[in-house]
């Protein structure tokens, strides 16, 4: 999830099917592939400086990317998940769009 | 060698001088590699928009400008209709962040938080750059050291390296 919807609005958490909605409004996935230039240590930063996460769970998805070859860094709207590739990019992160299934 | 603090003024970088005119040349070879920015007459290229948006060829610039999609060319073409350009222009500024810290005389400079990252970005740009021609795999380390120091190649591993190197010590220091 990305840093910028990590916070639910106060009217949302007082419909108690709230959680159901955001996963249906949210089937799309940001992918994070590995590939053998980019740093564990540069990506673990990228992780942080992009998602706002934590180190520790900064470095599980790095070690993710590196030993399953890729992971899933964000899950959101189209529109999110492309903004937040496109951000992605920007850092030379080699990542992708998908829905998720 | 190399040597990368943080000091009280900033992030300090230190760098023999034939170091600076390694990272130098590679900074500009980036920008020649990324092209001219459009001109302002090009409407849709004002608004970010490119008229092409094929995945390039050439396969480092394929790799800088990944696409977006794996399964979806016509998604891939239009993420990249409205995100190259912009990208690119990123990419730039970077490189140029890079060039300006680092005038030629000059082996020491202090870059402020917002430097330090888009010299990260631009040392990242750089080393994809390389290693995408020198075509690095998870081995390529040993496959450098059983390399004939009179192969072409000899410099370019060298120098991808000691990027290597440096931006693993800026990223320790900004972290």
């Amino acid at each position: 999830m990305s840093a910028s919807s990590t916070a639910p609005a106060p009217v949302e958490l007082e419909r108690p099917d709230a959680e159901e909605d955001v996963r249906a409004d949210r089937p799309w996935l940001a992918i994070v592939w590995n590939d053998p230039i980019n740093l564990m240590s540069y990506v673990t930063y990228v992780f942080q400086a992009v998602f706002g996460y934590g180190k520790p769970k900064a470095e599980k998805l790095m070690l993710d990317v590196h030993h399953k070859g890729r992971a899933v860094v964000a899950n959101g709207t189209r529109e999110e998940m492309e903004r937040d590739v496109e951000i992605l990019h920007s850092y030379g992160l080699w990542a992708t769009v998908r829905r998720d299934d | 060698m190399s040597d990368v603090k943080k000091t009280r003024q900033g992030i300090r970088v230190r760098l023999e001088a034939e170091e600076t005119a390694l990272v130098r040349a590679l900074m500009e070879q980036m920008l020649t590699l990324l092209g001219d920015a459009p001109g302002a007459d090009d409407e849709l290229a004002s608004l970010g928009i490119a008229e092409n948006a094929t995945t390039p060829e050439d396969p480092v610039l394929a790799r800088l400008f990944p696409d977006a999609y794996r399964d979806d060319g016509e998604a891939a073409g239009e993420f990249r209709r409205y995100t190259e350009m912009g990208l690119r222009d990123g990419k730039r500024e970077a490189a140029s962040t890079v060039l300006g810290a680092l005038q030629p005389a000059r082996t020491e400079t202090v870059l402020d938080e917002k430097q330090a990252q888009a010299w990260l970005r631009a040392l990242n740009d750089v080393r994809l750059a390389l290693g995408t021609r020198l075509e690095i795999g998870e081995e390529w380390y040993e496959e450098a050291s059983r390399l004939d120091p009179r192969d072409p190649r000899a410099p370019m591993f060298a120098a991808y390296d000691w990027l290597t190197m440096l931006q693993e010590s800026l990223v320790r220091v900004v972290w």
